[in-house]
């Protein structure tokens, strides 16, 4: 314990603090009531409230109109657009320069294998292969190639972009800590709030979809470089001083290469972002899978909506399995003397594949492109088996006895006792937890920001959205945790279980709507259910990293001194796992915050429901207020638990 | 491919001269961009307009947007007219672009929209007295849901739509509770799954839709639209409030255009202002596409090769 003694030195009593804060919250309730509270200390009133929404109209505007950043983008957007008629000419055909494309679906296959096998072997060429050739059977290889055509530009772009700020974030102090909470809030921001501004400087279309794809991905490609550079041992670096390196020597030789694993964490980070964009930045003009996806699923055809959902899961695996294997792969040398052929033995044959199979596809033209009616798309069977199976007895009787319990019982009640809680004691209550999970700092931090929340007018909003968040999360942990300390005892489940993990986070979430409002109707139930499924992903994966990474030497202590498996994950496993967990619990609060925003489609009452209604266009300063609203709500959970984490792996002497 | 090159050539090569004639001042060779939302009977129509106005000669993209979102677009410039403006969907998102200016309307369909209290004709056989509303406030237990206790549960549009069932139920005395759907989507997810064992739902739905051919049914006929009706609460059956009757049963469908439209390919914009689809036609374009399960470009194709005579009139 080697803050003990810290803890008791600190003059301010965290533990009595929060009981204070949850005190007051407790009378106020209490009076609330009774009916004896003022009805302005129960909420807000509305003449306190400030226009946060017009004057962000004014300053939007005189950003975008007399600064004149509305050229400045048109100009880029239209580079940009350039790069991304090349890469559509390439991969889909589009008739713009260099005209040559499209590529034939076997020589991609072909050559996506061999970089797999390349990368990590057999397995990796199958999974790299199997993909494209199931994309091209399914009768998806236009569309899917339209989503890549985007992706190749804004991979790259967010990489290099992410790599040139974490450089300077740490080579400057200051752009560090300028950059940091700017960083936060785009990544709690909900998806919604990119979209107008994404239109509106980009022009909608695949650079509004290249741009909020871009912007989504960076802050962890950031955070990344920044972190990995920061990490390069003095060893090296005085090893390069005394090459005589040159700054920009020491920067390409001495620091990238040592930060090389790292940066990679973050090209893998970019990647898994990209493709969880696909679907979601279809609403501004974004081809191929996601938009096909959403037209399918406005005319009711689940079947060939799920093969879609397959084609993003399998291109989101391949790609990261791909760029782990990178992470992991050292760079090879060869003896002085070797051929060129034999250095390049992958190169050539990639290029053989591919000349050859593009040759082929001019004499037998199923090579190159897999036309309609020759596909094996089985949308109609699909849909047929989910109508069958919804046809069940047993089904709907089960289901709605669920939506009974839930609705009527647990998330409705549960759902008008928070928004019963004066707005004074619900900050208290906030600030209480924030104060004995993390410090005064903190504390200070949750206060502000749900004081902010509570300025901007969308209270009952708010409430609404925290409320499905923390349900969600709750059940979530209630199925998740045990399914993650189950797994964690074989090296096979963990395993399988980590799969199901991946899959799950990079199906379109919007999949999971339409099942969950056919089992569930549009209620209450529906919402937290397909929150809870992709706040589990966290959850689950990190309790199993956390247990499987507790010290050999701890359980062999707790079985030496005879403990039993019970006592054993009690007392030693989980709490030397619980840090690690914490982050995956923090994960979990963020996944929902982003999932409650789209389950605003299946039909909320929260700030999802209302940011859907600024989408018309004319409200941009409500629709960001409502974002912020979001971003401040999460970020206060973030802040606090992420501190609570490293407090007890310091404590745990783990770091 | 082979059919779409061939129509094209033979209607670029009989249309040639006619535009040689007509025309003396060119179209832009600046792509036309057409926006495609997620409905298929708009998809289809997007690609039918714009395979007609590459036989005029005109450079055609498409590009996929959210429907509400596409006006701000149309305004800059950035996406060059909309095909299906919905009065009730779409109308406000509409006039709220026209205001700020930038926007320009390019005439009517034939088409008329309804949007109004829907059924699926199972529900009739546990309600006989259907369609009349009042018979339907009799049925309302058999509507009901745990949720909403005593009273049926009518499943209302997403909010952004702005229906007004809320007002209209406490306008006509209904026991009814209003849910809003979060998109058309759900909607359409509750319905497929009152099908499974032919539950009696109600929900608001409109037409020209796909949803016609994949389960037929009924709107639910209120008190007669009378104008006013959303204005002055004395108009109506309930003498002191608003929305106390059905939505106007021919609602208009409208194309818009961007601004600079007809400065910069003339051709087209007059093209566009003929344009004119019917219901029965909306209908068969979607279809193709749900039932038949064309890709969009095809259904557009064939029901181009279909119908030459319709379209013929529309290109000068």
């Amino acid at each position: 314990m080697a803050d003990a003694p810290y803890v008791t030195a600190n003059p301010f009593n965290r533990s009595r603090a929060a009981l204070l804060f949850l005190g007051c919250a407790v009378v106020l309730t209490m009076l609330q009531y009774a009916a004896l509270l003022p009805s302005w200390l129960h909420r807000l009133p509305e003449t306190m409230i400030p226009p946060f929404a017009a004057w962000l109209d004014v300053v939007f505007n005189f950003i975008k109109d007399d600064l004149g950043l509305l050229k400045l983008t048109r100009f880029l957007t239209s580079g940009l657009e350039n790069v991304l008629d090349a890469s559509g000419n390439i991969f889909f055909g589009k008739r713009r320069w260099p005209n040559l494309g499209p590529m034939p679906w076997t020589a991609v296959a072909g050559v996506a294998a061999v970089i797999g096998y390349y990368l990590g072997g057999w397995r990796l060429a199958a999974l790299a292969g199997g993909t494209f050739v199931w994309t091209a059977l399914i009768g998806q290889w236009k569309i899917a190639m339209e989503t890549v055509s985007v992706l190749v530009v804004a991979a790259p772009l967010a990489f290099i972009i992410g790599l040139s700020w974490g450089i300077a974030a740490w080579k400057y102090e200051w752009i560090n800590k300028a950059i940091k909470p700017v960083l936060s809030v785009l990544q709690t921001l909900p998806f919604f709030t990119y979209l107008l501004p994404a239109v509106i400087f980009f022009k909608v279309g695949p650079t509004a979809g290249a741009m909020a794809t871009i912007v989504y991905a960076i802050p962890p490609m950031i955070l990344m470089t920044t972190l990995g550079l920061q990490k390069v041992s003095p060893e090296v670096v005085e090893a390069g001083k005394m090459s005589g390196c040159s700054r920009f020597q020491m920067l390409r030789h001495v620091y990238l290469p040592s930060a090389r694993s790292d940066i990679l964490v973050g090209v893998n980070q970019v990647i898994m972002l990209c493709l969880a964009m696909v679907v979601l930045t279809a609403f501004i003009g974004m081809p191929g899978l996601g938009a096909k996806l959403l037209a399918m699923m406005g005319s009711f055809k689940l079947g060939r909506s799920f093969e879609i959902g397959i084609t993003i899961v399998l291109l989101a695996v391949t790609l990261d399995r791909m760029s782990k294997a990178w992470v992991i792969k050292q760079p090879v040398h060869f003896e002085k003397g070797t051929s060129w052929l034999n250095r390049h033995k992958t190169l050539v044959l990639a290029v053989c594949l591919f000349v050859g199979f593009t040759l082929l596809s001019k004499v037998i033209p199923l090579v190159g492109s897999i036309g309609r009616g020759q596909d094996f798309s089985q949308g109609r069977e699909l849909d047929r088996a989910i109508k069958g199976f919804l046809a069940i007895d047993g089904v709907q009787s089960v289901t709605y006895g669920i939506r009974y319990v839930l609705n009527v019982w647990v998330l409705n009640p549960f759902r008008d006792f928070m928004l019963s809680i004066p707005t004074p004691a619900v900050i208290l209550i906030i600030v209480a937890f924030a104060i004995s999970l993390g410090g005064r700092r903190e504390g200070i931090i949750a206060g502000v920001f749900f004081g902010l929340v509570a300025l901007s007018g969308w209270w009952d909003r708010s409430i609404i959205t925290l409320y499905s968040v923390l349900a969600a999360v709750s059940i979530a942990m209630l199925i998740g945790i045990p399914l993650g300390v189950w797994a964690s005892r074989s090296e096979k489940w963990s395993r399988r279980i980590l799969i199901a993990c991946d899959t799950a986070q990079t199906f379109p979430s919007f999949i999971y709507l339409i099942p969950a409002i056919m089992l569930f109707g549009i209620t209450a139930t529906a919402v937290v259910g397909s929150i809870t499924i992709f706040a589990m992903v966290p959850l689950t994966r990190y309790t199993i990293e956390g247990l499987r990474t507790v010290p050999l030497e701890m359980t062999e202590a707790a079985d030496m001194a005879g403990a039993t498996r019970m006592q054993k994950l009690m007392n030693v496993e989980l709490p030397l796992a619980l840090p690690t967990m914490a982050v995956g619990f923090n994960q979990a609060i963020m996944f929902a915050f982003f999932m409650v925003i789209i389950a605003a489609f299946i039909g909320t009452q929260d700030l999802g429901q209302e940011l859907q209604r600024t989408l018309a266009g004319t409200d941009l300063g409500k629709n960001f207020v409502l974002g912020i609203c979001v971003s401040l709500m999460a970020l206060t959970f973030d802040v606090v638990i992420m501190k609570w984490a490293t407090q007890k792996k310091q404590a745990l002497g783990l770091t | 491919m082979k059919t779409m090159t061939t129509a094209l050539t033979a209607g670029i090569l009989t249309l040639a001269p006619l535009a040689a004639f007509a025309d003396t001042n060119t179209d832009s060779s600046d792509p036309i961009v057409i926006p495609i939302h997620n409905w298929s009977s708009q998809i289809v129509m997007s690609n039918v307009v714009g395979q007609i106005l590459e036989t005029q000669g005109a450079n055609v993209e498409y590009v996929t947007t959210d429907s509400q979102a596409v006006y701000e677009s149309v305004r800059l410039g950035d996406v060059t007219m909309e095909l299906e403006v919905w009065e009730g969907a779409f109308g406000a998102s509409y006039r709220a672009a026209m205001e700020k200016g930038g926007i320009v309307d390019a005439g009517n369909h034939d088409a008329v929209t309804r949007e109004d209290w829907w059924y699926p004709m199972w529900t009739k056989d546990a309600c006989p007295g259907l369609p009349s509303w009042e018979a339907l406030n009799e049925c309302a237990a058999l509507f009901a849901t745990p949720e909403t206790g005593e009273k049926g549960r009518y499943l209302d549009g997403p909010v952004d739509w702005l229906k007004h069932g809320q007002e209209r139920v406490e306008a006509l005395d209904m026991n009814f509770a209003v849910v809003n759907a979060g998109s058309a989507a759900a909607l359409w997810a509750e319905i497929g799954a009152a099908e499974a064992d032919k539950k009696p739902i109600v929900v608001f739905n409109w037409t020209p839709n796909f949803a016609e051919a994949v389960w037929p049914g009924e709107f639910v006929e209120f008190p007669e639209w009378e104008e006013g009706c959303d204005t002055d609460p004395a108009v109506g059956p309930n003498p002191d409030a608003l929305y106390d009757c059905g939505n106007p049963a021919t609602g208009y469908l409208k194309k818009a255009a961007w601004e600079g439209m007809e400065e910069k390919w003339p051709a087209a914009f007059a093209t566009l202002q003929a344009v004119s689809f019917t219901n029965p036609q909306i209908a068969e374009m979607a279809k193709l596409v749900d039932v038949d399960e064309l890709e969009p470009e095809e259904a557009a194709e064939v029901w181009l090769e279909a119908n030459p005579d319709v379209w013929a009139s529309w290109v000068k």
